[in-house]
């Protein structure tokens, strides 16, 4: 199997700020890869990079067999770009949006046409379809801009951010749409700012930061690094903390936490919310009184700290100004 | 397809696209369409009736200038679509297909032709309901509409490198009004210019939308043998250097908004 994206050493820099800082990653064809990092990482720039938008100030990389910047015009027919902002048409309806993306990567206008009322019909887009793009919600106008990705059927798809902005339903649709593509084997690079879609959608996930990527793994790679699934529960009672602690302890991956000034108990955790149910299981056996428990799962927060130290969010403010 | 044939074809995809975009846009096309109808009835009924030129109808003398001043006004909606797609993103999608860069341009620009021969066409029509005629002969009139179309096609190119330096439609759309109103106001369009005071009456005759109208006038026949042309060498020479002015501006602010296009985007 050869690899669809390779990138090495990619640096781009805006005036002071170091938007990449030596980027290195490598996609195997027929994967998905997902670039996970807050904002400011260089996710974006990344992309632009990768899809011929911006030229890096050192390093090179090559996509399809192409090198983005000397082959970038040959590049464009084998790529599939969806930005972080839906680059639709308002004035156009959603047929003719398609078309002339159609047209453009010059599919020929009887192919074009047929080619955009497909897509509309997988994307659940057909009663829409003829109505100018303007009134559309937010979620139909995402995925008409990945439809428009789609129109050339290419071999590689870039997607920045496919579903931020979105409700849980809209999301949830599109990454059924995105996990169809996957199977139909398109080599996609995914940048998102949740851990949980990355989890969902990506083989190989690069955790990024100030332009860099810090980690890379599967998804359960990362999260043995992060420390997994986690039972969190507080208590009424400094004897109940003790109880609580012991009764835990069997169910844990690794050290139980208790945190005697909040009353609380932290337990690594693998099974999920099976995990969750057992656990409140023994503590009913013990006479124990929860005032409140639950399950967390890793966030990007999570990873962030682990890896670097410091939160996401804060480093976000640092970096957006 | 060769390269040329996939530029041509490319433009012809963005030029469809705008052209649909003015077609759905009610302010765009209120400004194509309703507004030339409102000037040439205002001007040929108020002012026309008020002002009496010797030889001719003012109204008659005013047609060709309101042609002119719709075109020039008319070419700021190619920098303003411009500056509203460069907000958009919009470009990032042309950008990593793999099209022609220059259609983007050519394709904007041959749209706003056809929405100003729209304009000029309806005004035509509504000149010829109020007593406007075309006094020379067809071919000379076909020539004049000609002229107009060419120097609106190059100075749509103006307003798009203006717009591609300015980038934002705000900013674009004040710059463009205090540009265009003292070229339409100070030329031969409304008044006579050998009646203006000595500075003014000399940009007058200079002024390259002067020229353009009276190529018009000439061109259409809406002059009187009782009021000679001005002695500036433009004006003397005004269809020539009418279609010399389009010429130059083409040459001239095609390259430099192809630049600023691929310098605007690539950021
Ligand atoms: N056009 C630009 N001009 C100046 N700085 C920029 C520009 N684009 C991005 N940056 C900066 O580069 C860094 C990386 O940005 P970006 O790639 O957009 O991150 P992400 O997509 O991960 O949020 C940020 O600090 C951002 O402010
Ligand atoms: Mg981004």
């Amino acid at each position: 199997m050869s690899d669809a994206i390779t990138a090495e050493g990619l640096v781009k820099r805006y005036g002071d700020v170091t938007a990449l800082d030596g980027l290195h990653l490598t996609v195997p064809e027929g994967t998905v890869f997902g670039l996970l990092g807050p904002n400011g990482a260089g996710k974006t720039t990344t992309v632009r990079i990768l899809t011929t938008l911006l030229k890096p100030d050192a390093g090179h990389a090559r996509v399809a067999g192409f090198d983005v910047v000397r082959d970038a015009a040959l590049l464009r027919a084998h790529i599939g770009v969806s930005g972080q902002y839906a680059a639709v048409d308002d004035h156009l309806t959603g047929a003719e949006n398609l078309e002339m993306v159609g047209r453009l990567y010059h599919l020929g206008v009887k192919r074009s046409r047929r080619r955009a009322r497909e897509l509309l019909e997988r994307f659940d887009l057909a009663d829409a379809a003829d109505r100018p793009v303007q009134g559309w919600s937010g979620g139909m106008r995402r995925r008409l801009d990945l439809a428009g990705a789609l129109v050339a059927a290419p071999p590689v798809l870039f997607l920045d951010e496919p579903t931020t902005g979105l409700d849980p339903r809209a999301r949830a649709s599109l990454w059924d749409v995105i996990a169809e593509l996957v199977a139909e084997g398109t080599t996609v690079l995914l940048t998102t700012q949740y851990m949980e879609e990355a989890d969902r959608l990506a083989d190989r996930i690069a955790v990024t930061d100030h332009g860099r990527v810090i980690a890379l793994g599967t998804a359960d790679e990362l999260k043995g690094q992060v420390g997994g699934d986690r039972i969190e529960l507080s208590v009424t009672s400094a004897a109940d903390l003790e109880t609580a602690g012991r009764a835990l302890a069997p169910l844990a991956v690794g050290d139980v936490q208790v945190d005697a000034d909040a009353l609380q108990v932290t337990a690594p955790v693998t099974g999920g919310a099976a995990a969750l149910t057992t656990a409140l299981g023994r503590l009913a056996a013990e006479r124990v009184t929860v005032r409140d428990a639950g399950l967390r799962r890793p966030t990007l927060d999570d990873v962030f700290l682990s890896l670097t130290g410091h939160e996401a969010d804060a480093e976000t403010k640092e970096t957006v100004r | 397809m060769n390269a040329l044939q996939l530029a041509v074809a490319d433009g012809m995809t963005i030029a469809r696209r705008n052209a649909l975009k003015i077609r759905r846009a009610p302010d765009l096309l209120g400004g194509v369409v309703m507004l030339p109808i409102v000037f040439v009835l205002l001007f040929a009924y108020v002012f026309g009736s008020m002002i009496s030129l010797p030889g001719m109808s003012y109204g008659e003398y005013l047609l060709p200038g309101i042609f002119v001043m719709t075109i020039v006004s008319s070419a700021q909606i190619t920098g303003y679509t411009l500056t509203q797609d460069l907000q958009k993103g919009i470009f990032d999608r042309f950008r990593t297909l793999p099209m022609s860069p220059s259609a983007v341009l050519t394709g904007q620009t041959v749209a706003d032709v056809i929405m100003n021969l729209t304009s000029v066409v309806t005004m035509a029509l509504v000149g010829l309901a109020v007593g406007w005629r075309v006094r020379s002969s067809p071919v000379e009139g076909a020539l004049g509409f000609l002229m107009l179309l060419l120097f609106a096609y190059a100075f749509s190119w103006v307003t798009a490198t203006v717009a591609l330096s300015l980038r934002t439609p705000e900013v674009f759309n004040n710059v463009a009004t205090i540009l265009s109103f003292p070229l339409v106001f100070l030329s031969n369009a409304f008044v006579d210019s050998t009646r203006l005071p000595g500075p003014l009456r000399v940009v007058a005759e200079w002024n390259p939308v002067s020229t353009l109208v009276q190529a018009a006038r000439e061109l259409f026949g809406n002059t009187s043998p009782a009021m000679p042309v001005p002695d500036a060498w433009p004006l003397r020479h005004a269809v020539p250097v009418s279609f010399a002015w389009s010429v130059v501006l083409l040459v001239v602010f095609v390259p430099l908004a192809t630049r600023l296009y691929q310098k605007a985007v690539s950021r």
